[in-house]
């Protein structure tokens, strides 16, 4: 349910460091809670995002949320076939649903992030 | 509990819920100027006969289109209203205030904006349409917040040409510094090209032209629309869409954003008000596009049917992100223009829109030739002409007035570089034989 590689935040993000490039989406969790998602709207790279700042947002048939960055950095690419296939952020959240990567600025903030175990008694208690 | 009636007793527990000590205290973040603090100044009751025959009176005082030729225009038309408009306007089912949230009880007025919508994309050539706005003037301001939006960009340049109250409205948009306006003026009736180009630059979201202009001339809009894209701007054109029945959609000039004001389309000029805000755009913008709008889609049993899509846009859901405090739509107007389009079909459309044009050139000629008018500008116009009168302006149409014509739009009123400068607009309305009867009158002055 929640892979053990993975990092995530109290959005509901998750973040996959390889080397000092950080791939950030959103956990199974929240692709569940938004139901179908429509549009992810994305930012360009090159462009900075700074811890607890939205990035973003995606779009359900139910709502729309905000994409907060769980770390800081520099975007160094975007997911764009989630422009055309939104859809893959609900059948594939952790590796074909990605969003962006980010060239991390401390990996220390990395590691500060919640771990699965974490994280799945995270939201226990927040439903 | 009930709301009408609300008594002492209730006001009070209203007010202790909410912990104000009294009506006064309530309302004490409104500055004192700005409240009444006597009784409103009404009149006693009268009864239904007497109230009927003051109505009347009042309405007397009134000069409408059946009383006198008009030629006034600038954004509002005398053109002729089929029966059939108000007959299916005032049907009680569409004649209400309810707000089409619930599909489920609304598919009658969901598919007639849809309808509206679907009619506007064929006018304008655009792909996509919201439900309309209030007027054109918002429809502009609206557009010009959209292009930043979009563009992620915040300097927004207009031609002169385009209205003056519309670039007023644009003005009150942008008060609080959201975006930049720069205006290029105007040149021989037109946008002057080379000066617009000049302005353009890459922190430029929109260029705002109108088309037939305020003038009634038409505009370049290829070679307008080629410099906004140049620096990567939208292009926004503001046009009149009874005309393009006989014009090229704005959309084959590279338009990006198409707005009008939809009066012309089968309302009542109704003392220039409540108007339609014609709004359409291409689709790749929809989430940035203010505003209603309809889609239709299928049930859960495969039949077709209407909603309200693409809300995630609207304040209602999200108020700090809506792309528009403007959620709501002018449903009864553009259900007029909906009706009347489709009563007029595209024939009917371009003949109103020839008739139009024609009657127009007639009468333009026939003015310079009494010698008492001339031409300004050399530019090509449609079915609205601006001409100088030799003489005093007011005086004519005052002394015109008297023999029950509304003698065009003293363009002094707005600008003082156009003094001297009288808007005329022409209709189907107009027979040959009204505009020679004016021609007349004007020669005998």
């Amino acid at each position: 349910m929640y892979p053990k590689e993975l990092k995530y935040d109290r959005e509901h993000e998750w973040v996959r460091l390889e080397g000092d490039v950080a791939t950030i989406g959103i956990s199974d969790f929240a692709q569940d809670q938004l139901g179908e998602v429509v549009y992810v709207d994305l930012p360009s790279v090159g462009e900075a995002v700074s811890t607890g700042e939205s990035f973003g947002e995606v779009e359900s048939v139910k709502s729309v949320s905000e994409l907060f960055s769980p770390i800081s950095g520099e975007i160094v690419e975007v997911n764009e076939a989630l422009e055309d296939a939104p859809e893959t952020v609900n059948e594939d959240c952790y590796n074909a649903g990605w969003m962006i990567k980010v060239k991390v600025e401390d990996a220390a903030e990395v590691e500060a992030l919640m771990d699965a175990d974490d994280y799945e008694a995270y939201i226990a208690e927040e439903a | 509990m009930r709301f009408i009636p609300v008594t002492c007793g209730e006001q009070d527990e209203m007010l202790g819920s909410v912990g104000a000590p009294s009506i006064d205290g309530l309302y004490e973040d409104i500055p004192a100027g700005a409240r009444l603090t006597r009784p409103l100044d009404l009149p006693g009751a009268m009864g239904e006969i007497e109230l009927a025959a003051h109505i009347e009176k009042l309405a007397a005082a009134n000069e409408d289109g059946s009383r006198v030729v008009s030629f006034l225009g600038g954004g509002c038309y005398d053109h002729y209203v089929p029966a059939i408009v108000d007959s299916v306007v005032s049907k009680p089912a569409f004649f209400t205030a309810y707000t089409p949230y619930q599909p489920e009880v609304s598919q009658g007025t969901l598919q007639a904006i849809y309808e509206y919508q679907s009619m506007i994309c064929q006018l304008t050539g655009m792909e996509v349409s919201n439900a309309s706005m209030y007027d054109g003037a918002t429809a502009l301001a609206e557009a010009a917040l959209m292009a930043a939006r979009v563009t992620k960009r915040h300097r927004v340049v207009v031609s002169a040409t385009v209205h003056p109250e519309w670039r007023e409205t644009l003005a009150t948009y942008v008060e609080s510094g959201t975006l930049d306006i720069v205006e290029v003026a105007a040149k021989d009736g037109v946008s002057d090209g080379a000066a617009i180009a000049a302005a353009l630059d890459d922190a430029t979201a929109a260029l705002l032209v109108a088309s037939p202009s305020f003038y009634g001339t038409l505009e370049d809009l290829r070679s307008l629309g080629e410099a906004a894209h140049e620096v990567g701007a939208l292009f926004v054109v503001a046009t009149d869409p009874v005309l393009l029945g006989v014009l090229e959609p704005p959309a084959s000039y590279g338009a990006d954003i198409v707005v009008g004001e939809g009066q012309s389309l089968g309302n009542a000029m109704s003392f220039g008000g409540p108007g339609l805000g014609v709004f359409a755009c291409r689709k790749a913008h929809i989430r940035q596009m203010p505003g209603r709008v309809v889609g239709r889609t299928t049930d859960v049993d495969g039949r077709t049917g209407f909603v309200l899509t693409f809300s995630t846009r609207e304040q209602h859901i999200r108020r700090e992100k809506a792309t528009s405090n403007i959620c709501s739509n002018h449903s009864l107007n553009a259900l007029a223009a909906g009706v009347y389009l489709a009563a007029m079909g595209s024939d009917g459309l371009a003949g109103i829109g020839r008739a139009s044009v024609a009657k127009a050139h007639y009468l333009e000629d026939a003015l310079v030739a009494t010698g008492r008018f001339e031409r300004v500008f050399g530019a090509p116009f449609a079915a609205e002409f601006t001409l100088r009168y030799r003489d005093d302006v007011a005086a004519m149409q005052a002394r015109l007035h008297e023999s029950g014509y509304l003698a065009g739009l003293d363009l002094g009123r707005f600008s003082a570089d156009d003094a001297g400068l009288v808007l005329f607009a022409v209709t189907e309305r107009h027979t040959r034989a009204v505009l020679d009867r004016f021609v007349e009158e004007v020669s005998a002055l």
